[in-house]
């Protein structure tokens, strides 16, 4: 046995591309499954939520704007990313779950997959949910969904990794931009990959994590005027009637869901219909 | 000339000057005209555009076998449109070739129809295709023969093939022959022209060349005079004016047939150009057909009952 | 003759003896008509004659239509097929378009809009929404969402005052072909041709219970939204009330969809082709009184041909026909009501306060009844509450921009997005705006279009869920993934 003492890592958040420190200087104990100290993360503030939308919005024209194609890329190399540091995260699953190797390694090529899935959607969604509307007239009218904005997400506690890909991918290859927020008892598996967006091609403010508490974060969440939409997915169907009635403020798409389909990503876009006359 | 300021006579000024023209969306331009179409006008309001169409009617005969006594009778009808009806009013002018001219303006002032002017069709009507030789000699005949108007074609395929000085320089001639003794009526040949981008055009090119009139149709080709470009050329009037000061006038010719479409010409006029259009000097309608209906229409307001044509004089 | 320099038009008015309006209604409840207990008067907004007395429904009322739309779903409607349903609604089509006059005479009283756009555009417009949703009830499957697509259940469905017949069709239609069975509110000022459709149900021999129609006010509203029996809310309304309601089903599982507020910009490129961008201003803002959620009620005009469209702006709307509305040639008929007329006057005596420079079309308004002449105001700025707050009546603020980013990003400075104008004879400009702006609905070179093909609905404030077209289909089954 070697006597070298680890170098343990401070997790931090991911905002705007950075990792900093809460700004409120807290942080909580995460223990794993034996209640061994395992981290002390981030327990993010109201405050650093609004810095992470700050960063999101500002993310968000450019992330838009870039092309399908482009988009499509970028989260496939996500995909990639991961892939190759996948025995950290099978560690870390193992760690702080305490659920088997195996089941952790399935977590993690579940996880590479569903990015991959993801990816592929980009420049199909819009086949998919567009249209071209014979209106009664002289007049060329079709429909396509587009990016609704900034929105915030509550990831699940488990799966830690897979739970939170379901929460960003969806969202972002929309043309949206992401705050998730981290599963509270196993958040090193989102740290972690933030880490893999820092060293991938994802712009900064497209995809922003925190970790803390879904009490704390949530309603802060669902009363912010400058996010457009909620995936309320990881957290407990008892809260959804506070938050979606604190939401109801500036009428936020506020949804859960159940399975990794398009209407996911649908569901966090906005179907814009355009009119022109045809004519000479 | 100085073209109201408007351009210098050189390609290089026209080209500027029509190049800031806006541009006319059809769609938009079909739909404005659809709701002024559907325009209802009843009672008071209908007797009063009838008798003011009839005013405006350049009662016109245009065909290879018109004949001197086709024409005498046209003017005779013109002057006096019901024989059995005093209160009618006489037509703006009668329209004829240039080689009935004559015929018709002795005749006019013959029964006393000073009033009633002669409208001569010039410049190789209807294609405009001959030398300009011949178009000035066309309008000099038409002139020195007593026409106090002429409506002139257009060179449509110099128009279509960007020749647009040429069109400029061909008014600006026709104009100055016509001098002080002729209104100079300009026909665009619209259903030819196609869009109402170019029916703008033109009739820009036409009022800075010195048109008094500009006209849509020779009533030799479909469509002609559709109601949306009428408003195109209305609203080229009004804008005309607003630059200018000077009030140029339109005629519709072709398709006008009956009193329903004659009134939504007025509705157009009056909600486009404004009032002060509704007078034969700004406005006429070319039209043969047209003439017989309004006085049936007239005679059913009188009336009380649906007329026949039986009692309208068919010339 | 020749005497009258102007050409005036003769009054033209439509005929009223198509209609025969009771002096009473009740509500339409399981396929019949049921007295009503409370009253209010609905009246002519133009010349303030009662026309009728409605009731005011209450909890026994919602109950009892509740359970009738319950009944009928469970025992008739979900057990048809679509192939059946949607023979229903081409039944209903046809009965309104042979009704067609009768409808829009009715809603012309009722509402104050004029003949001429009750005729021409509600009416028609509400028929084909019915045809439309008719071919739609056996094909549900091709739907894209899922291949046994199933229908909520009973819709509550609580609409507006400004096209009463035609936001009926909206929500109906597509209620009835997916399979649900609806209990639908009108407004409380505009009853009268929700009830006349409530007799083409009975025409079409539409099964008890499918259509329910309840009238009354906020309060019958509330009745609605908050009804345990109530699977799906629709409402289209307010944003204030939309607020409400959101909180009010937060606690439910019940889905909603909600068409809201707007203050839609109209933005005009210098390179527009200015008269048909006058007419789309007009058209933008003076439809329907101004009444329209998606009303152009912004002109932000490019700074280079900002005086050229004012003045044309000016002497177009100096030709608006206000008036009478049965007159066939009127075009801006009455404020719907007495109420909302206070809130315009309300509105633009702020925007004279802070400074903003009003003008309105010269025009006699008639001595009874409420209007408004047709209204403009410029020197607005963005922090103006007239470029703010929806007016919803004839009212244009105008504001001016220098570059196109500055024109989208004026635009897009609001917590609405329902829909937006662009004038401009370049393609590449259009799309790059339509692009930029944040509205559900974009009119290119036209605005105020409608189709039942053609989804509607908002961004933002502006609401949930589109209405038409497929997407407009999709609200009224489950089958979605989210909840």
């Amino acid at each position: 046995m070697s006597n070298r003492i680890d170098v343990k890592k401070t997790y931090k958040l991911f905002i705007n591309g950075a990792f900093p420190r809460t700004e409120s200087g807290r942080t909580y104990e995460v223990k794993n499954a034996k209640g061994i100290f395992i981290a002390n993360p981030c327990l993010a503030s109201r405050k650093d939520l609004k810095d992470a939308v700050v960063a999101a919005r500002a993310a968000q024209h450019g992330w838009n704007k870039a092309t399908a194609y482009n988009k499509g890329q970028i989260l496939y190399r996500l995909a990639e990313m991961l892939e190759g540091r996948r025995a950290q995260f099978v560690d870390e699953i193992v760690t702080v779950t305490g659920v088997t190797k195996a089941k952790a390694e399935k977590e993690v090529t579940d996880s590479v997959d569903r990015l991959v899935w993801y990816a592929g959607w980009s420049d199909k969604i819009s086949s998919l949910s567009g249209a071209l509307n014979p209106v009664a007239g002289p007049y060329y009218n079709f429909t396509i969904p587009e990016s609704m904005g900034v929105i915030a997400a509550i990831a699940p506690e488990v799966p830690s990794l897979l739970g939170l890909i379901d929460s960003l991918a969806p969202i972002i290859v929309g043309g949206n931009t992401v705050i998730v927020l981290a599963s509270t008892k196993a958040p090193l598996s989102a740290m972690s990959f933030a880490e893999v967006i820092a060293t991938s091609d994802v712009p900064a403010g497209v995809i922003n994590i925190l970790t803390g508490k879904k009490d704390e974060i949530t309603p802060w969440m669902a009363s912010h005027m400058d996010i457009d939409g909620l995936d309320i997915s990881g957290l407990g169907a008892k809260k959804h009637a506070e938050i979606k009635f604190a939401g109801a403020e500036n009428i936020k798409r506020i949804y859960s869901f159940k399975n990794a389909d398009p209407g996911r990503i649908l569901a966090f876009m906005e179907n814009k219909t355009v009119w022109h006359p045809i004519g000479l | 000339m100085s073209f109201y300021g408007l351009v210098d006579g050189t390609e290089a000024s026209l080209k500027k000057y029509l190049g800031s023209l806006s541009g006319v969306d059809q769609v938009g331009a079909d739909a404005r005209a659809a709701m002024l179409a559907t325009r209802s006008i009843k009672t008071t309001s209908k007797r009063w555009a009838i008798d003011t169409a009839i005013t405006m009617v350049d009662l016109t005969t245009l065909e290879g076998a018109d004949t001197p006594g086709k024409v005498k009778a046209l003017c005779t009808k013109a002057v006096r449109p019901d024989p059995t009806d005093a209160s009618v009013p006489s037509v703006g002018a009668v329209c004829v070739y240039n080689d009935m001219v004559g015929i018709a303006r002795t005749h006019l002032d013959l029964i006393g129809g000073h009033h009633v002017g002669v409208a001569a069709v010039s410049t190789a009507f209807p294609s405009g295709r001959a030398s300009m030789a011949v178009k000035i000699q066309d309008t000099k005949d038409a002139v020195e023969a007593g026409a106090s108007e002429i409506d002139m074609v257009i060179d449509r395929g110099a128009f279509l093939s960007g020749r647009y000085i040429e069109v400029f320089d061909e008014i600006v001639k026709i104009r100055d022959i016509c001098g002080t003794k002729a209104h100079l009526k300009v026909i665009f040949e619209t259903g030819e022209l196609v869009t109402y981008d170019n029916v703008r055009k033109a009739s820009f090119l036409a009022m800075a060349a010195g048109a008094d009139f500009i006209k849509t149709s020779t009533g030799k080709v479909a469509p002609a005079a559709t109601a949306p470009v009428v408003l195109v050329m209305l609203e080229a009037v009004r804008d005309f004016y607003a630059m200018t000061q000077v009030r140029i006038g339109v005629k519709p010719a072709g398709g006008i047939r009956n009193t329903k479409d004659a009134i939504k010409q007025l509705v157009l006029v009056n909600e486009t150009a404004g009032p002060e259009w509704l007078k034969p000097s700004l406005f006429r309608i070319g039209a043969s057909a047209l003439l017989n209906d309004l006085l049936m229409q007239r005679m059913k307001m009188d009336d009380g009952y649906y007329a026949s044509p039986q009692y309208v004089t068919i010339d | 003759m020749g005497e009258k320099l102007t050409f005036e038009y003769a009054p033209a008015p439509e005929s009223r003896a198509l209609v025969s309006i009771k002096p009473k209604y009740g509500h339409f409840i399981g396929g019949k008509f049921v007295a009503g207990s409370k009253h209010f008067p609905t009246i002519n907004p133009a010349t303030e004659e009662v026309l009728s007395q409605i009731a005011l429904a209450g909890k026994n009322d919602i109950d009892a239509a509740v359970k009738a739309a319950r009944k009928a779903y469970t025992t008739t409607w979900s057990k048809m097929s679509g192939k059946e349903r949607g023979k229903y609604l081409f039944r209903i089509a046809r009965i309104m378009q042979e009704r067609s006059r009768e409808f829009a005479v009715l809603e012309t009283l009722d509402n104050g809009k004029p003949i001429r756009e009750s005729r021409d555009v509600d009416v028609p417009l509400a028929a084909a929404h019915f045809f439309y949703h008719a071919g739609w009830a056996d094909k549900l499957e091709y739907a894209g969402l899922g291949t046994t697509p199933k229908a909520h259940g009973v819709a509550g469905q609580i609409i507006p005052w400004n096209f009463p017949l035609l936001m009926l069709a909206w929500k109906v239609a597509p209620a009835l072909a997916a399979g649900n069975t609806v209990v639908l509110k009108p407004a409380e000022t505009t009853s009268l041709t929700a009830l006349l459709f409530a007799e083409v149900c009975q025409q079409a021999e539409l099964p008890a219970g499918v259509v329910n129609i309840v009238t009354g006010d906020g309060s019958t509203g509330a009745l609605i939204v908050n009804h345990p029996g109530i699977d799906k809310i629709a409402f289209t309304g307010s944003t204030e009330v939309g607020k409400i309601i959101a909180r009010a089903v937060a606690p439910t599982n019940k889905s909603v969809t909600l068409e809201l507020g707007g203050k839609a910009a109209n933005i005009i490129f210098e390179d527009a082709a200015i008269d048909e961008s006058v007419e789309g201003i007009v058209n933008g803002i003076f439809f329907n009184q101004g009444h329209v959620c998606c009303a152009g009620s912004r002109l932000i005009l490019q700074e280079s041909i900002a005086d050229e469209v004012l003045e044309k702006l000016k002497n177009r709307m100096a030709k608006i026909r206000v008036g009478d509305p049965m007159d066939k040639n009127t075009d801006l008929g009455a404020i719907n009501s007495k109420e909302q007329l206070l809130k315009i006057r309300e509105l633009t005596a702020v925007g004279d306060s802070e400074g903003a420079q009003r003008w309105s079309a010269p025009c006699d308004l008639p001595g009874k009844g409420f209007w408004f002449a047709p209204t403009i105001f410029t020197g607005v700025t963005q922090a103006h509450r007239i470029a703010r707050e929806e007016i919803f009546g004839p009212v244009l603020s105008i504001l001016t921009f220098r570059t196109p980013q500055e024109g989208i990003d004026k635009a897009n400075n609001t917590p609405f997005g329902l829909s937006a104008g662009i004038w401009s004879e370049k393609g590449s400009k259009i799309l790059w705006a339509s692009q930029q702006l944040r509205a559900g609905v974009i009119w290119a070179n036209t605005f105020n279009k409608f189709d039942p093909t053609s989804p509607f609905g908002g961004y933002k404030e502006s609401g949930w869920g589109r209405e038409g077209g497929r997407h407009g289909l999709s609200a009224y089954l489950k089958g979605v993934s989210h909840e």
